[in-house]
C-alpha cells in the first residue's frame, strides 16, 4: 500500500515535469498554431544554464532564474529571427525548420561544454529526504518539484483567466484575426507568449537537471511524451495540458511499476519482464490512442 | 535525360574512386560508425579520441589512416544508412565504432554481407557470438556476459545472498542480466527491465527499497549510470543498501560526475587505469595529457581497436589478408594478456575494483583482486569458423 502511494507520488512529479513542458508547447500552439520541436532545445538550454550557474557558485533560486531566464532569452531570439516568419506555412515546413534547430542547438552545446554529461548537483536545503508516508522516505528535492509545479500551475490559471494579457491569448487562441483588427499588437503578443513558454521550458530542464544528468539532446526525448501530453489533454489548452499531464505522468510511472508484476502472474517470469517492460513504454500511447477514440480533439479541447 | 547522365557520373566517380586510392597508395580509409549524442554521447567520444590517439602515436607506422567517424544518434536505422553510403560510395572495408549492441545487431549483417571486416571496440552481444559468428567479425572488448558474468562471480565471492538486478530492455541488458546470473549463486529478489532512453528511475528506486535486497546490480551505461547512481542516493538507499556493478555501469566519467554516492562501491573490469603494464602507462599518460581527462574502459577499448586493426593491416589492406593477420592478435593490449577465443571475441582476466579515496584525495577505481582468469564466453562453443 504504502508502495503504491510512493509510486502515486512519483507518478505526480513526473506529471508536473510535464505540465511544465506541455504548458508552453501547447499555448504556442493555441495561439500561434505553430508546431515547434525545438521546445526540447529551450528545455535542454535551461538545464545547461542552470547547471552552469549552479557550477559558478550562484545559488540555487538564482540558478533556477538563470535557466528560465536564458531559455526565454533564446525562445526570443528564434521566434523573432525565424518562427515569425513560419507562422502562415504549413505545419510541414514547421516541423522541418524546427527539428533543424534541434540539430543546430544539439551542436551548439556539444561544442560549448563538451558531450560529457554536466553536473548539477541538488542544493544542501533540499536534499536528504522526507518520510511524508510513515516507512517510506522521499526525496525533499522531488516534493520542491511537485510544489513548484503547482504553483506555476495556479500562476499560469490566474494569468490566463484574470489578466488582460491572458484574455488576449485566450482571444488569439480562438479568434486570431479578430484580436488583430482591433488592433492589438499580435506580434508583441505572440512573442510574449513565445518566451512565456520558453522561459517554462528552461525552469523545468533547470529542475530536473540535479535529477536526471544534464547532456545534449536530453530534451529529445521527453519531447515525444509532451506531444502525447498535448493531444491527450486537447491541443492549445492549458488546462488539458495540466489534466494530460498528470494522467500521462501517473499511468506511465503506474505501468512501468505494476505491469511486468502483473504479467508475472498470468506467465512465465522471463516472458513477462520482456513483455512486461514492452508494454508499459507502450502505456501512455495505448493511453493516447484511447482518448482519441472517445474524444477526438482531446479532454479538454481549446477550440470551440 | 540530365538526371540520367548526372546519375551515370555519380555512379563512375563511385566506381573510379577506390581505384585512384589504390593506384596512390593513399590512406586506408576505415568507418566508424559510433554513438556521439545523447546519454550514451561521451561513450562514443572517448572511443573515437582514443583510436586518433592511437592513430597519433603512429600505431599505424607508415600506412596512412582516414578515420571516417559518423554519430549514430543511437538509432539503428541512421546506423544502417550510414553503414551503407560508407559501403557503396566510400568504398570502405574495415569498419569499427559501434557503441550499443541494438545498433550492432542492425548494421553488422550489412558490413559482413558485403565482404567487409567489422572489428568491435564496445559492443559483443550474444547474438553474434554463438551460431551466427562470422568470420569476418571481432570483437576486441569482451563478449556482453562475460562483462556481467565477471559481476555475477563478484557478488558470489563478496558473500551477497539475495540481489537485485535492474538493466535496461535491449539486447545487452537482456545480455547483462543472463550473465549475471550465471556466475551468481545466491537468490534473485527482483528484477526490473528500464527503457534505454530512460533517465528518471523513481518507480524503480521504490521497488528496491520493497524488496530489501542484500545488494543491487544495475547495468546503465554512460548518462544513465550518473542519473541512476544520483536518484539511488536521493532515494536514501546509498549506504543502506551496496551495489555490485560491471564496467559500464561506473566509468571514470561516472565517477567524476557522481562524486562521493560512489565510494566504496564495487566494479568489475577487464582494465583499469592502474594496471601495471608499460602499454598502458603510455596509453594513460598519453590519453590524460591531450585530453585532460581521465580516460574510461571504453577508451582502452577505443586505443586497444586501433592496435589491433594496426596489426591486421600488416598482412594486407582488407578482405583474408587483413582477418588473418588480425586472428593471430599480435597485438600488446592495454589490459595485458590478450587471445582470440574460436569465436573471435577476447579470453582475457577480470579484476575486481572499488571505488575508493586515492592519495591525491580525488576518487578513483582501484584494482583489488582478480575476478576470473582467462575468462573467455559461454557462445563459443557454439561458433563455427
Amino acid at each position: 500500500m504504502t508502495l503504491l502511494l510512493e509510486q502515486m507520488l512519483n507518478g505526480v512529479q513526473f506529471g508536473v515535469m510535464l505540465f511544465l513542458l506541455a504548458a508552453g508547447l501547447t499555448l504556442v500552439f493555441g495561439v500561434m498554431g505553430l508546431i515547434n520541436l525545438a521546445h526540447s532545445s529551450l528545455y535542454m538550454i535551461g538545464a545547461f544554464a542552470a547547471a552552469w550557474a549552479g557550477a559558478h557558485g550562484w545559488s540555487f533560486p538564482l540558478a533556477l532564474l538563470a535557466g528560465a531566464g536564458a531559455a526565454a532569452l533564446t525562445g526570443i531570439a528564434i521566434e523573432v529571427a525565424v518562427l515569425k516568419r513560419l507562422y502562415q506555412r504549413d505545419h510541414m515546413d514547421q516541423v522541418l525548420a524546427t527539428f533543424g534547430m534541434i540539430l543546430f542547438f544539439n551542436e551548439a552545446m556539444a561544442m560549448l561544454f563538451g558531450r560529457q554529461p554536466l553536473m548539477a548537483t541538488v542544493p544542501g536545503f533540499l536534499s536528504g529526504s522526507v518520510e511524508i508516508i510513515p516507512g517510506v522516505p522521499y526525496p525533499l528535492y522531488r516534493l520542491a518539484i511537485i510544489a513548484v509545479g503547482i504553483a506555476v500551475a495556479a500562476l499560469l490559471y490566474v494569468l490566463i483567466s484574470h489578466t488582460r494579457a491572458g484574455m488576449l491569448v485566450r482571444a488569439g487562441a480562438t479568434h486570431r484575426d479578430m484580436v488583430r483588427a482591433l488592433g492589438v499588437d499580435i506580434g508583441l503578443l505572440t512573442t510574449g507568449v513565445f518566451a512565456l513558454g520558453a522561459a517554462l521550458a528552461g525552469l523545468a530542464g533547470a529542475m530536473t537537471g540535479p535529477l536526471l544528468s544534464v547532456q545534449v539532446g536530453m530534451g529529445d526525448r521527453i519531447l515525444i511524451t509532451t506531444f502525447v501530453v498535448i493531444v491527450v489533454g486537447g491541443i492549445g489548452s492549458v488546462r488539458g495540458a495540466l489534466a494530460g499531464s498528470m494522467l500521462v505522468g501517473m499511468v506511465d510511472t503506474l505501468a512501468r511499476a505494476y505491469l511486468p508484476g502483473m504479467l508475472k502472474t498470468v506467465m512465465v517470469a522471463t516472458e513477462a519482464d520482456a513483455i512486461g517492460a514492452g508494454l508499459s513504454s507502450m502505456a501512455i500511447f495505448i493511453l493516447m490512442a484511447a482518448v482519441l477514440l472517445i474524444r477526438p480533439r482531446g479532454l479538454f479541447p481549446a477550440h470551440g | 535525360m540530365i538526371l540520367t547522365r548526372r546519375a551515370a557520373l555519380a555512379a563512375a566517380a563511385t566506381l573510379a574512386a577506390p581505384a585512384t586510392v589504390r593506384a596512390q597508395g593513399a590512406a586506408i580509409k576505415i568507418g566508424m560508425i559510433t554513438t556521439l549524442s545523447g546519454p550514451g554521447g561521451y561513450l562514443g567520444a572517448d572511443l573515437r579520441d582514443a583510436f586518433q590517439l592511437a592513430i597519433d602515436t603512429g600505431a599505424f607506422g607508415a600506412t596512412k589512416i582516414d578515420l571516417v567517424v559518423e554519430d549514430d544518434g543511437l538509432k539503428p536505422a541512421q546506423a544502417k544508412q550510414i553503414a551503407n553510403r560508407f559501403l557503396k560510395s566510400d568504398g570502405i572495408k574495415l569498419f569499427t565504432g559501434v557503441v550499443f549492441s541494438n545498433i550492432l545487431e542492425a548494421v553488422a549483417p550489412d558490413i559482413l554481407e558485403e565482404g567487409a571486416i567489422y572489428v568491435s571496440p564496445n559492443a559483443g552481444p550474444s547474438s553474434l557470438a554463438g551460431k551466427n559468428c562470422h568470420r569476418n567479425y571481432f570483437v576486441i572488448s569482451w563478449q556482453n556476459d562475460s562483462l556481467h558474468e565477471s559481476a555475477g562471480q563478484n557478488a558470489t565471492t563478496l558473500g551477497y545472498k539475495k540481489m537485485y538486478l535492474l538493466a535496461p530492455n535491449y539486447p545487452a541488458g537482456k545480455d547483462a542480466v543472463t550473465g549475471f546470473k550465471r556466475f551468481f549463486k545466491g537468490e534473485i529478489a527482483g528484477e526490473s527491465y528500464t527503457r534505454l532512453d530512460q533517465t528518471d528511475y523513481a518507480p524503480e528506486m521504490a521497488q528496491i527499497r520493497a524488496a530489501n535486497p542484500d545488494a543491487v546490480f544495475q547495468f546503465h551505461p554512460g548518462g544513465l549510470g550518473i542519473a541512476f547512481l544520483r536518484q539511488y542516493q536521493q532515494a536514501g538507499l546509498v549506504g543502506k543498501i551496496p551495489m555490485v556493478l560491471a564496467a559500464p555501469s561506473l566509468d571514470a566519467t561516472t565517477l567524476a560526475a557522481v562524486g562521493d554516492i560512489a565510494l566504496g562501491m564495487d566494479v568489475t573490469s577487464h582494465w583499469n587505469t592502474d594496471l601495471d603494464n608499460p602499454a598502458n602507462k603510455t596509453f594513460v599518460a598519453a590519453f590524460t595529457k591531450k585530453h585532460n581527462r581521465v580516460p574510461t574502459y571504453y577508451a582502452s577499448q577505443g586505443y586497444d581497436t586501433a592496435l589491433a586493426m594496426a596489426s591486421g593491416l600488416k598482412g594486407g589492406p582488407s578482405g583474408d589478408a587483413f582477418r588473418n593477420a588480425l586472428v593471430k592478435a599480435d597485438f600488446t593490449s592495454v589490459r595485458g594478456k590478450f587471445s582470440f577465443g574460436p569465436n573471435q571475441h577476447p579470453i582475457q582476466d577480470w579484476y575486481g575494483l572499488r571505488v575508493e579515496k586515492a592519495a591525491d584525495g580525488k576518487l578513483a577505481l582501484i584494482t583489488r583482486t582478480k575476478v576470473l582468469t582467462n575468462h573467455g564466453d559461454a557462445y563459443a562453443a557454439q561458433c563455427n569458423i
